[in-house]
Parts: structure tokens; sequence; C-alpha cells
């Protein structure tokens, strides 16, 4: 049985709205950057199903790329927010305003 | 000869002296500066000398494209030398008289400070005079023209601690400014009515068309007319130049005697094509010059400082100059340009010798007696007076007997009363020019009376003769200003009157009058009999009874101050012309449009961007939820946009 491309899609953009939301409503930075990541992620199955759909290799490996780069901002981002809760004792956004560390 | 002269070179090789001293001659010491500018002057002269000696073989007029300068369309400008006989003429007094006031500013400046300064300027001098004199069209020649006034200034200023001399070099500069006016306006319509500013090409179509008389021809003369009488100081613009004598006595022998003002007399001869079709402005010339030598000449009556009695006579000899251009005889014009430029030259120079011989002064008052002490310079200047006032056979004489005769049998209706009034400006020049030889070398010297006046820095002590540096210029002037006159000759007196025949090319033919040679021979006996009545009144008032003068000064004590005073023109020219201008500058300029609308406008502008700028600094509010709603608010606008559709599609649905 083939499941239709168009579950794939509607599953994507509910897990791409969810980050979204997330992402604007959640205040501590930890959560923040995983709404990130799910958003990222809802791009990756994207990419993965119509890569299955028209049979191209090139979605498969935009999707590596992607993991890649989600994996180095990983690395930064968690290093900020280290930085950041050292200088502050806080994660949360709001108060983290002063475009400076 | 076939080959190129490199007239190129002429102008060139001062300019290459300017930029030598100018630049590092603060470092160099004083021979050096010394040797460079007096190469740089001595080569042009010898190409010049090389060049009229070789005068006769050369195809006139010669012209030298050295490279093209401005294209515009059809028009096109170009850096282009010419030379003709008159160019030639003006050239040999030019590089002649500026090499020996070179070497006399060797020996005058020497103790100065700001030597090379001195030397560069000159230079620079030399390069635009020599730009002027050559160019092949107005407006190389408009380079030249604003080049010497550049210099002219520099000069005037070169005592720059000196407040007098800083303002007079600006008012020199102010007033010229009015003159070029004149002159671009000029050039404009030469452009607008020819497509050219090439000399031989603008003569050429006059000359292709003699139904052109008066009309825009009499507008581009009389513009040129504005531009020279701000050059060659005469009325109205004449001011500048008694005040340009701050500068230093051989600026005022090269610049303001010799060459610059005499570029005015130059431009007209040089253009006479467009005047000789307008009488209208060749009367306004007469007119001009004709008021111009009277006028100068009565003021020069009673001036003391003896640098001021040259510079009025200086002014009412140009207006000699001008009169014979206004009389259609150019050739008479630039006989006596060449004259003057040698008698003046060494009446300056003379007058700095006494003046360096007294340390500094400059008042006649307290001169005096000074014939024994300074024996070269009492000869030298003997001469130049002599050849000023006309004496037989002086150079003077000739030239401006010339001119007189000229104006004389002009067909002109005003051509007796310039006569007229030429031949009482000789006698009064004859008279200033004795007043001034017998107050400052005969009788008792009165320097010891003054002393004990404030202005007493210790004249009076150590009067001394210049050195060889200074008076073998002097000498040679001198003998010039003898013999300069012999190659004008009229035939009336058995001479061939060589110079107006070796001008005939670029001037036409002179005038011959009807009545023929006795009228000449007539008319050189009055003014020669003018000129000796001038004598004898300034024998009589400053030789025989020297109290005579004072007394004559308190009878007729109005006119003597209106003359003391130079007819108030200075203050006339202050309250007519100089103060509106500037409450208009300083209220209406510089208040309402500066300040409102230059400064309010950029204020306007500053504060507008401020404004709007704390607007949107809001936006920056460094809060990163706000910016991710802001990302999202946009990225849903592009959604939507995508949806709907962009451009055209958006708008005309």
């Amino acid at each position: 049985m083939v499941v239709p491309i168009a579950y794939y899609l509607v599953l994507s953009a509910i897990l791409f709205s969810i980050g979204v939301a997330a992402f604007l409503i959640k205040r501590n930075i930890i959560s923040i950057f995983m709404s990130i990541e799910l958003m990222l992620n809802a791009v990756n199955l994207t990419f993965v199903a119509f890569a299955h759909q028209w049979h191209q290799v090139s979605g498969q490996i935009f999707v590596f790329f992607v993991m890649v780069v989600a994996a180095a901002e990983a690395a930064v981002g968690l290093a900020i927010i280290i930085a950041i809760f050292r200088t502050r004792n806080t994660l949360d956004v709001d108060h983290v305003d002063l475009m400076k560390l | 000869m076939t080959s190129s002269l490199h007239l190129w070179l002429i102008p060139l090789v001062p300019f290459a002296g300017f930029l030598v001293n100018g630049l590092l001659g603060r470092r160099f010491p004083k021979a050096l500066v010394t040797t460079v500018a007096l190469i740089a002057t001595l080569i042009p002269f010898v190409q010049v000398a090389n060049i009229a000696l070789h005068f006769s073989s050369l195809t006139l007029p010669y012209t030298e494209q050295v490279a093209t300068w401005i294209t515009a369309g059809n028009f096109h400008a170009d850096f282009a030398f010419a030379l003709d006989q008159l160019t030639l003429i003006m050239l040999l007094v030019v590089t002649g008289v500026g090499f020996l006031i070179h070497i006399y500013s060797v020996g005058y400046m020497a103790e100065e400070e700001g030597y090379w300064r001195f030397f560069a300027y000159l230079n620079l001098f030399m390069f635009f005079m020599l730009t002027l004199v050559l160019a092949e069209n107005f407006l190389l020649m408009f380079v030249g023209w604003e080049g010497v006034g550049l210099a002219s200034y520099l000069l005037i200023g070169f005592y720059l601690t000196k407040d007098s001399a800083a303002n007079a070099g600006k008012k020199a500069f102010v007033v010229n400014r009015i003159g070029d006016f004149g002159f671009l306006l000029a050039m404009f319509l030469l452009i607008a009515h020819f497509g050219t500013l090439s000399f031989s090409e603008v003569f050429n179509q006059v000359a292709q068309h003699p139904e052109w008389q008066g009309g825009f021809l009499t507008a581009i003369a009389l513009f040129l007319i504005l531009g020279a009488t701000g050059k060659s100081a005469q009325i109205p613009l004449y001011v500048w130049l008694p005040d340009a004598m701050e500068g230093p006595t051989p600026v005022s022998a090269l610049i303001h005697a010799a060459t610059m003002v005499t570029a005015g007399v130059y431009m007209v001869v040089r253009t006479h094509a467009i005047f000789d079709r307008s009488p209208f402005a060749l009367s306004t010339i007469a007119v001009i010059g004709t008021a111009t030598a009277l006028f100068a000449a009565t003021i020069g009556l009673v001036q003391t400082d003896i640098k001021r009695v040259l510079a009025y006579s200086t002014v009412s000899q140009l207006g000699y100059m001008f009169l014979a251009c206004g009389v259609a005889a150019y050739s008479s014009g630039i006989f006596h340009l060449l004259t003057h430029a040698f008698f003046k030259a060494l009446l300056f120079l003379s007058a700095g010798s006494v003046i360096h011989a007294l340390g500094g002064e400059q008042d006649m008052r307290v001169m005096g007696g000074l014939r024994k002490k300074i024996p070269i310079t009492f000869w030298t200047m003997t001469m130049a007076v002599l050849a000023i006032c006309g004496v037989f056979p002086f150079a003077g004489f000739f030239s401006k007997d010339e001119i007189l005769y000229q104006a004389f049998i002009s067909p002109n209706g005003l051509g007796k009363i310039l006569w007229f009034v030429g031949l009482l400006t000789a006698g009064l020049t004859s008279f200033y020019m004795f007043r001034l030889w017998y107050l400052t070398f005969f009788g008792e010297s009165r320097a010891q009376a003054a002393a004990h006046d404030d202005h007493g820095h210790g004249h009076g002590h150590g009067v001394h003769e210049s050195s060889w540096v200074m008076l073998t210029p002097l000498v040679i002037l001198a003998i010039l200003s003898v013999i300069g006159g012999w190659v004008g000759v009229p035939e009336a007196m058995g001479g061939h009157a060589e110079i107006a025949h070796f001008l005939s090319p670029v001037t036409g033919a002179a005038h011959e009058a009807a009545e023929g040679r006795s009228m000449e021979l007539l008319l050189a006996a009055v003014s020669l009999s003018v000129a000796a009545i001038g004598w004898f009144i300034a024998h009589l008032m400053y030789f025989m009874k020297p109290e005579l003068p004072a007394q004559l000064a308190s009878k007729v004590r109005g006119i003597y101050l209106l003359l003391l005073n130079k007819y108030w023109v200075d203050q006339l020219y202050g309250a007519v012309v100089v103060a509106p201008i500037l409450l208009i500058s300083r209220y209406v300029l510089k208040g309402l449009f500066d300040t409102g609308v230059i400064t309010g406008g950029g204020m306007a502008i500053g504060y507008s961007a401020q404004g709007l700028g704390a607007l949107v600094q809001r936006v920056q509010s460094g809060n990163i939820r706000s910016y991710a709603g802001w990302l999202a608010l946009g990225a849903a606008a592009l959604l939507l946009l995508t949806y709907v559709g962009f451009g055209t599609h958006l708008l005309f649905r």
C-alpha cells in the first residue's frame, strides 16, 4: 500500500506550524531552540516525501545537508545558551533583550 | 625655416622654474633659488631672441597646435600657440624686461623673508604672461589673463603679514574679476556667433562678411573693453593699480607697469578686426583712454608717495595707449607700449633703488638731495623722466607724439578734442615727473628734519648706492629708454617708422594725413613746448621757490584736497558698490539664504531623519520574540502573496 504524498505534506505542515507556534509562544531559550529543530525536521519530511514521489535522490541529499547544518547550529546555539546562562542566570528570552551578553 | 619653433617651451620653462622653486625652494640655499629663477627666464628670452633673429625667414602667422583641450560638438578649443609680428614684440618685451627685472630682484629682495617664494611667483607670472601673449584662441588667452591676475594678487600681497598689502591684493583681484566677467561674456557671444574661439577663424569670418557692422560686434567689443579696463587699469576699474604699489617694487615694475597692465592694450590690438567694425566701440575706447590719461595725471600731481606717483603715471600712460587704439592707430599703441615698458620699468626700478638706498622710505617729502649720494640711480632716473615727458630724442617722444598725431588726424569727430586733452595730459605728465625728480634728487635732504617724527627708522643715515646687480638692469633700461623710440621715428623726421611697417601685416596700414609732414612736425613742436612748460612750472615750484607749492595748495585748497583724495573715487565706490554688496551679502545672502535656506534645509533634513529613526527604532527592541513575530508575519505575508500571485496579477485583478 502506497501512502499518498498529501498525507506527508499535511503532517509536515502540522509539524511546522507547531514549531512556529512554539517558537512564538515559548520563553525558555531551550524550548525555542527545540521548536526550530522541529521546523527543520518538518521541512526534511517534505524533502524526503518528494524525493520518494519523483524518484529523485537530490531531495535526500538536501536532507543530509539540512541535518549537518542543524548539528552545527546546535553546537553553536547551545554554546551561546550556556554563555547567556552563565552571565545572566536566566534562560527567559524576555529578559535577554540588551543585544549584548 | 620649416622646423618647429617649439613655442610651447617659452611659457613652460618658467612654469618649471615655478614648480622647482615653489615646491623645493624653501630648502634651497639662496644661490640655487636665484639660479633656477634666472635660468627659467633666460631660456625663454634666448629662444625669443633666436626667433627674432630668424624672423624674416618665417612664414607668418606661424601657429603651433600642441594638443586638443576641449571638444564639444562642433566647438573645440586647443592648446594652440601663434606667432606673428605683434606677438614677437610682446614676447621681446615680456622676456627681455622680465629677465632684467629678475636680475634686479636678486639685489632688491636679497634681505627679504620668503626670497624663494618671491621668485617662484615671478616665474609663475612669466608663465601666465607668455601664455597670454602666445595664445591662438580667446580661451587660452583667458587662461593667461586669469593667471597673471593670480600672480599679481600673490605678489601684491607678498608681504602677507602687512594688512594693507593683503587688502590691496584682494582689491586688485576683485576689481580684475569684474573685468574678467566682461571678457567671459565676450567669449560667450563669440561662441554663439562664430562657433569658435580661434583668433584666425573668427577674424576670417569677420573679413568674409563686410556687411557685419556694429550690432553684435559692438556688443562683443564693449565686453572686451570691460575686460581691458579691468586688466589695464582704466576708468572705471583703475582703482586697484595705485593700491597695488603695496607689493615689492620689482613687482610694480614688471607686472604693474611693463607687462601685465598692458595686456588689455594687447588684447584690443589683437582683436582689432572686431573693433574696426564698430566705430562706437572705438570711440568708447578713445574716450575712456583720454579721460583716464587726464584723470590719473591730475591725481598724480599731488601724490607724495614716490611709487604712487608712478602708479598714476602708469594709469595715465595706459590711457594714451587706449587712445591710440581708439583712433585705430594700433601700431602706435603697441609702439607706446614698447617704449613705456622700458621707461616705466626703469622709473620703478630707479624708484626702488632710491627706496632701497633710504632703507624703505617712500615719502618724497622726506627725500631730497640724493643726486650726489646715488649718482647712477639719479642718471638712470633722469633718462626715464626725460623719456616719459616726451623730450626729443628719448623714447617717449616718438611714441607719444605718434599717438597724439594719430588722434589729431583721426577721421573721428572727437579727434581734435582727444588730441587737446592728450596734449594737456602731456604737460601734466611733464610737471609731475619733474616734480618727483626735483623732490627726490635736488635741494637739501629733508630726511633729518623728519627723523624726529614718528617714522624715523634710521633713514638719512647710511644712504648708499645700490649694488651692481641692481644697477646693471637700470643702465640697460636707461639705454633702451633713450634709443627705444628710434625704431619708430616717423617719416616726417627723416625716419622710416619701422615699427608701423613691421606691424602692418597684423594691424593694417597706418593712417597718413593729407596735411602731410609739416603738420606732424608742427604738432611735435607743440607737444615739446607743452612738455617744456610742464618742466618749467615744476622747476619754478620745486627748485626755485620751494615754498610756493604749500602756498598754492592753501590758496586752492578745495581742488588740492580733491586731488589729494583722488577725487574720493575709492570712497564713492565704497559707498555705492561695496557697501550695498556687503549689506546684501550680510543680511540677505548670509542671514536669509545661508542660515535660512542652506543651514535650515540641512537641519530640517537632519531632524526628519532623526524623527523617522526614533519611530523605527522601536522595532529593534532586542526582544527575540518580537523579532520572531515579525519574521512569522513576513513569512505569512509572502505565503499569501505566492498564493494570490505577485505583480500585475495582484494589482489588476
